[in-house]
């Protein structure tokens, strides 16, 4: 029997992840919370906007709406890797060998691991970044497309073009495609070997949650009344093909996915703060936790994939173990 | 929505827009909400922060931004900024009662309306009550000449602050007031010196609610019927302005901008509603703002619609009264609108 060990904070969870074996949980207020023998808590941002962990899982990145990029360890150390000034970090993410992007207005700012900090310009808003899982690479969301940069060369940005505003992004985890979400109600993606389209359209809402599945076989993504899980095992992607819709429900939507670190099963949070597991082989679904305050906004497994930290729009987060 | 469908969400926040050129008297009337002790807390969305004078962490600096969605036109164009800035401060709640959009002088009003109909989560939680447009009444002649978008301004306005009235003379005012009555007939006007306008007429207004439009609105009533009466704005007391005029855009330079004020008896709700889904489909483009009040037959409610290009929403309002002729009335401001084809047609859903 899976058990919830709740844990009631009072602000919108921007992002529930784990550091090694601590659930962390970073409030859009500007607190990080986290458990590890008690509840802990560091004061980081006045007001936090973006939250991802670390590749290496040591550190938490934050971006706040003071304008600071910080990098805050398990113990709650804090250090400034930037500053924006005025303006809102929006975005923030992590590649190999320490180096960290974030991102401010119209600009994609990417901290190398020698500690150099390289701005890239856009004409639009930069409205999320990714690292590719290898090589010092990073992709930028905007208006009508993505931009890949090569922050460790001087080389060519390239531009990968798809009208309409995409608002969020991410490689796969063999590095063959990019997926974006977008303003409108639909994914995109490329291969990027050939530049190849894929549309993924035809969600009731904009999806706000990917997360990819085990050797990036599965893509999985909220925006539905279900979660709505594209197989990526083809030469071409999802192309001509339908996705699996696990965990549908009638009168809720999908708001947070996030795929099981080695089996196919992906933890459905949704917009009642319920939250199910649903395995793609056989769509069967367990119920993880029961309705509670809001929306779930992120959930993040363990590395064992024993353990899922979650958090809501109501700041009702918690540690939901499967193995009870 | 997922947030729309949980009991807990709290009420929307209203969200008021302030349009008009620089020099208008924006800034000012900013400053007054922000400092006035009217007991309610502002975040205020502005693209400089240099020009307002005070202090305030609420203050959010956003770069306007364009998004045009699915085919490019018009009707679904929105504002990237405010979806990304309104979601960012809606993430801390609690902290301000309602949200100020102050746009620049150039901007376009459709994408920034339409940003709090078509974004699922803007709309949400938020409401968008009111379109405010200063208006400098000295150099409003000169603004309509070399652009498009002071008309613009005006025409989406559901309050119009006709600014800096000390410097001009009575005749001016006067046809710059009709000229804004010539673009936008449903506007409230107030005329005022140094933004002085009374604050309980920019906020809280309820313009987008369908409970309150049009509620007590005598002008809007008497549009187009022959002769302005101008009930609604605040006279000084030497104010002996024309009462009696009535303006047709053709009439007056540089305005491209018309309305149109349809009037019709009860309507038959089977040719009514496929004809003003029809009209907002195909005209949608052209149609800047539309309000109406319309008598269903064999229904005692009054039926409101209110619509911007493509979008229109339209409700069951309030029993009629016993005193109110049962009378469908609709106004359409927008450009190269074929009047004689809408009268017609709206003529012809009458019951």
């Amino acid at each position: 029997m899976p058990t919830v060990a709740p844990l009631d904070l009072s602000a919108y969870c921007i992002a529930a992840c784990w550091l090694g074996d601590i659930p962390h949980f970073a409030l859009a207020d500007g607190a990080v919370h986290r458990l590890d023998h008690g509840h802990k808590t560091v004061e980081a941002h006045d007001g936090l906007a973006a939250a991802r962990p670390a590749q290496d899982g040591k550190t938490l990145i934050t971006g706040g709406e003071d304008g600071r990029v910080l990098a805050i360890s398990a113990d709650g150390t804090i250090s400034e890797l930037g500053n924006a000034g005025s303006r809102w970090i929006t975005a923030v993410a992590s590649g190999p060998q320490g180096a960290v992007a974030w991102a401010a207005g119209r600009s994609a700012f990417v901290r190398l691991p020698n500690g150099s900090v390289k701005e890239f310009q856009h004409p639009r808003t930069v409205e999320d970044i990714a690292f590719a899982p290898k090589g010092m690479r990073i992709a930028v969301a905007r208006y009508n497309g993505a931009t890949l940069h090569f922050p460790g060369t001087e080389g060519k940005p390239a531009e990968l073009e798809w009208a309409g505003a995409h608002t969020g992004i991410a490689f796969s985890p063999d590095g063959q495609y990019l997926v974006t979400a977008m303003q409108e109600n639909a994914l995109h993606g490329w291969k990027l070997a050939d530049g190849k389209h894929m549309r993924m359209a035809g969600y009731p809402a904009k999806v706000k949650s990917m997360s990819w599945g085990p050797k990036g076989r599965w893509l999985a993504s909220s925006g539905a009344p279900a979660a709505i899980v594209w197989p990526f095992q083809a030469k071409d992607g999802p192309m001509g093909k339908l996705p699996l819709e696990l965990g549908t429900r009638g009168d809720q939507m999908v708001s947070s996915v996030a795929f099981h670190p080695k089996d196919e099963v992906v933890a459905i949070g949704f917009g009642d703060g319920m939250v199910l597991a649903a395995r793609c082989a056989d769509q069967k679904e367990v119920l993880l936790r029961r309705p509670g305050k809001g929306a779930i906004t992120s959930m993040a497994w363990d590395s064992e994939g024993r353990r899922i930290a979650f958090g809501s729009e109501a700041g009702d987060c918690g540690v939901i173990d499967i193995s009870g | 929505m997922p947030e729309a469908a949980n009991p807990q969400s709290p009420a929307p926040l209203p969200v008021t827009v302030l349009t008009g050129y620089l020099g208008s008297g924006k800034t000012t009337l900013l400053n007054r909400i922000l400092s006035e002790d009217h007991g309610k807390r502002y975040a205020v969305i502005v693209n400089e922060f240099g020009e307002i004078g005070i202090d305030n962490d609420l203050i959010v600096e956003s770069d306007e931004e364009i998004y045009e969605m699915n085919n490019g036109c018009v009707c679904c164009t929105v504002r990237g900024d405010l979806i990304r800035t309104v979601e960012g401060l809606m993430r801390r709640p609690g902290r301000f009662d309602a949200i100020l959009v102050e746009t620049t002088g150039l901007a376009d009003p459709a994408p920034v309306a339409q940003t709090f109909f078509m974004d699922d989560d803007v709309r949400s939680k938020t409401r968008l009550d009111a379109v405010v447009a200063l208006v400098d009444a000295k150099h409003l002649p000169l603004r309509l000449k070399d652009s498009k978008e002071a008309e613009d301004q005006i025409a989406f306005a559901d309050v119009v602050v006709l600014n800096k009235t000390d410097l001009v003379s009575e005749e001016e005012l006067a046809q710059v007031e009709a000229t804004v009555r010539a673009i936008n007939p449903s506007a409230r006007i107030h005329k005022t010196q140094r933004s002085g306008v009374a604050l309980a007429e920019v906020l809280d207004r309820g313009a987008f609610d369908l409970s309150r439009a049009l509620e007590n609105d005598p002008h809007f009533l008497d549009a187009d019927d022959g002769h302005h009466h101008d009930h609604d704005h605040e006279c000084g007391p030497d104010c002996d302005h024309d009462h009696h005029h009535h303006h047709h855009a053709s009439d007056i330079h540089d305005v491209s901008v018309q309305s149109l004020s349809l009037r019709a008896g009860e309507m038959d709700p089977r040719k009514f509603f496929p004809w003003i889904e029809k009209t907002t489909q195909i005209d949608g483009p052209n149609i800047l703002r539309l309000k109406g009040i319309i008598a269903l037959k064999d229904d005692p409610d009054r039926y409101v619609v209110q619509g911007v290009h493509m979008i229109l929403e339209g409700d069951h309002q309030r029993a009629w009264k016993d005193d109110e002729t049962h009378e469908s009335r609709l106004v359409l401001i927008g450009r190269d609108l074929d009047a004689e084809r809408l009268k017609r047609t709206f003529e012809a859903c009458q019951a």
